[in-house]
């Protein structure tokens, strides 16, 4: 596994592909054989990554950029050139604009219930509490299940006449088994199996970073007359600044994202209500080959992350530099 | 006056237990109903979702362990990600090296590069992917996932790396130069053996997204015979959408490996995502 022997030939470059069996090449390098010298090393060391990511990653970014400034259905050459037209059609489509609505309501919802939910509960987990390793153990495993097994699962637990959901609802007497049927609960029941997912993995980053930080800081402020809350309120939760504010972007970036656990529940529907942009983007995409528009739909994606990312990362994090004590005791 | 303060304490840690019962509750209870629900009929599911299985009916499960299919998807899901992993770990580990251990012109460049890859997912470069990936035949190839994942994977992976890289003393290398060590074997035979800890976290971070992975697979792969689990699971939800208990039975199986990977790589897995987001 950890046995990264490939020397690649940089020249025909596609290291990706060559079976990783030049491992005797290294051990000739040391011998009586003239070294490389710093240059070549650097070109041997970095080609591997390198190709990859550009041919990959880059590429297909390019690509994408080139092709939403055509009508193409993603057969032969892109050949009628439409100039922004797509980018206009996407901003005038009510649903994509839905989507971008959609959008802001998870990502609020995210900041109003996820993330303090998971951040009481990393607190809570904080305390000396007996079986702790066991809660926290538990609450995390649904981060280790992909998003399509535990759609799938959801789907069955509230699907009408044989599920959980049904069973509860009859225990309250209301009706669950519609909630993704229904175009008015549906965004907050994906919201609802999302957060199921993900909760865990940030309870487990508020977690690490409050135990970086040295105990001594709440209990000076105890010491001094603070309450619990103040303490809280005062020390732990700036010192808890840089993780929340990472989370926050985590949330918001993945959110642009979502697409598994919609596709499975859903399918983005019914009538659009649980669409996200990149079900709208695979739906044109690989259903009805419209591959520029889609492409286009990538390329707001992109651009949304991109420009949340810069703006945030100058904005917002650029205090984070400052936040040595957190950083070091969490590196731990 | 200690007795009140210890009955207080006695009663917080009581409430806190409570909370702890509760979300672990709405943890455990749907995955429950699951392994539960395998065991039912349909009937049953619909007349008793909630309690023990009467009778229980094993068939749902041991069907799906006799049939072919789940092994097939459960192989190429670990021949997929193993590949992955590997070759994300080669490929990061040694311009990760070089990142961390090497000040050239343009170095800086390079790392922001990668870093702004921790934003392309998977949904916005799909479609010219796609595109690509027809193009060089590598449609119902493994490769089609393998090498894409590998690619997406750098960015997260180099960061990791580098961050360790840095933190190994100049004068281990110096040492090693004097002992006769070029750059390779510097790597090879130092570096590498050092970072142990370091690759096992990103391996298994490399592993839980490869497992868990399903828009790629889902477009590339269009015979059946290469669908890793979370397109067969998918697929088989649609095939037996009466079925309910037989598609239950299927969603645990599925999990098991995930479960009992996680079970013995927690560690690694936590100390990576909480080690990341400090990068």
């Amino acid at each position: 596994m950890t046995r990264p022997s490939t020397v690649p030939d940089t020249r025909h470059g596609d290291p990706a592909t060559d079976p990783p069996t030049s491992g005797p090449g290294t051990v000739r390098q040391r011998g009586r054989q003239p070294r490389p010298g710093r240059g070549g090393v650097l070109a041997i060391f970095l080609t591997p990554a390198l190709v990859l990511f550009l041919l990959l990653v880059v590429a297909p970014i390019l690509v994408a950029s080139y092709a939403s400034l055509y009508k193409w259905n993603g057969f032969g050459l892109p050949e009628n050139f439409i100039g922004l037209d797509n980018y206009t059609r996407a901003f005038q489509d009510p649903t994509f604009r839905g989507d971008l609505w959609r959008g802001f309501v998870l990502v609020l919802l995210s900041l109003v219930v996820q993330l303090p939910a998971a951040l009481a509960l990393a607190m809570l987990l904080n305390q000396p509490l007996r079986g702790r390793a066991a809660y926290r153990l538990i609450f995390f495993a649904p981060y280790v299940l992909s998003e399509v097994t535990t759609a799938v699962l959801f789907d069955l637990v509230f699907s009408p006449n044989r599920g959980l959901g049904d069973a509860i609802a009859t225990w309250l007497s209301a009706d669950a088994g519609t909630v993704f049927a229904d175009p008015d609960t549906v965004l907050y029941a994906v919201f609802l199996v999302v957060s199921w997912k993900y909760f865990g993995l940030y309870m487990m980053l508020f977690l690490a970073a409050r135990q970086g930080i040295p105990k001594e800081l709440s209990e000076a402020a105890v010491t001094d007359g603070a309450t619990a809350w103040q303490a809280f309120r005062h020390v732990t939760l700036p010192l808890l600044g840089p993780t929340i504010r990472i989370s926050v972007f985590l949330s918001v970036i993945g959110t642009i994202q979502l697409f598994d656990m919609v596709w499975v529940l859903t399918r983005g529907g019914p009538i659009h209500s649980s669409e996200t942009m990149a079900v709208t983007m695979y739906e044109y995409g690989f259903r009805r080959f419209e591959v520029g528009y889609a492409s286009a739909i990538s390329i707001i994606m992109f651009l949304l992350s991109l420009v949340f990312a810069l703006f945030y990362q100058r904005i917002v994090l650029r205090r984070d530099t400052a936040g040595a004590i957190t950083n070091q005791g969490g590196q731990r | 006056m200690t007795g009140t303060v210890n009955r207080a304490q006695r009663t917080r840690g009581l409430v806190l237990h409570l909370v702890c019962v509760l979300v672990g509750a709405l943890i455990v209870v749907p995955v429950w109903f699951g392994v539960l629900g395998g065991f039912k009929d349909n009937g049953q599911l619909s007349t008793n979702p909630l309690g023990w299985p009467d009778p229980w009916m094993p068939s749902n499960y041991t069907d799906i362990l006799a049939s072919e299919v789940f092994w097939r998807q459960l192989g190429n899901s670990l021949l997929v990600a193993v590949s992955s992993t590997f070759l994300v770990v080669a490929a990061a580990a040694m311009a990760a090296f070089v990142f961390a251990r090497y000040a050239f012109r343009g170095r800086e460049f390079l790392v922001t590069l990668f870093a702004i890859g921790l934003m392309f997912p998977f949904a916005v470069a799909i479609l010219p992917l796609f595109v690509l990936l027809r193009g060089l035949g590598l449609l119902d190839n493994p490769l089609g996932v393998i090498l894409p994942q590998a690619a997406f994977g750098l960015p997260i992976t180099i960061i990791i790396l580098r961050q360790f890289f840095r933190t190994i003393p100049a004068e281990i290398e110096e040492a090693a130069v004097l002992d006769g060590c070029g750059s390779f074997g510097f790597f090879w035979r130092v570096l590498l053996p050092m970072a142990r800890p370091a690759l096992a976290t990103v391996s298994v971070l490399a592993v839980v997204t490869s497992w868990n992975n399903f828009m790629l697979p889902l477009v590339v792969f269009t015979d059946q015979s290469w669908w890793t689990l979370p397109v067969g699971v998918q697929a088989f939800q649609g095939q037996y959408t009466a079925e309910t208990a037989r598609v239950l039975a299927y969603v645990v199986l599925s999990m098991v490996p995930a479960l009992g990977f996680y079970a013995v790589a927690e560690r690694q897995l936590i100390g990576g995502l909480t080690g990341s987001v400090k990068g």
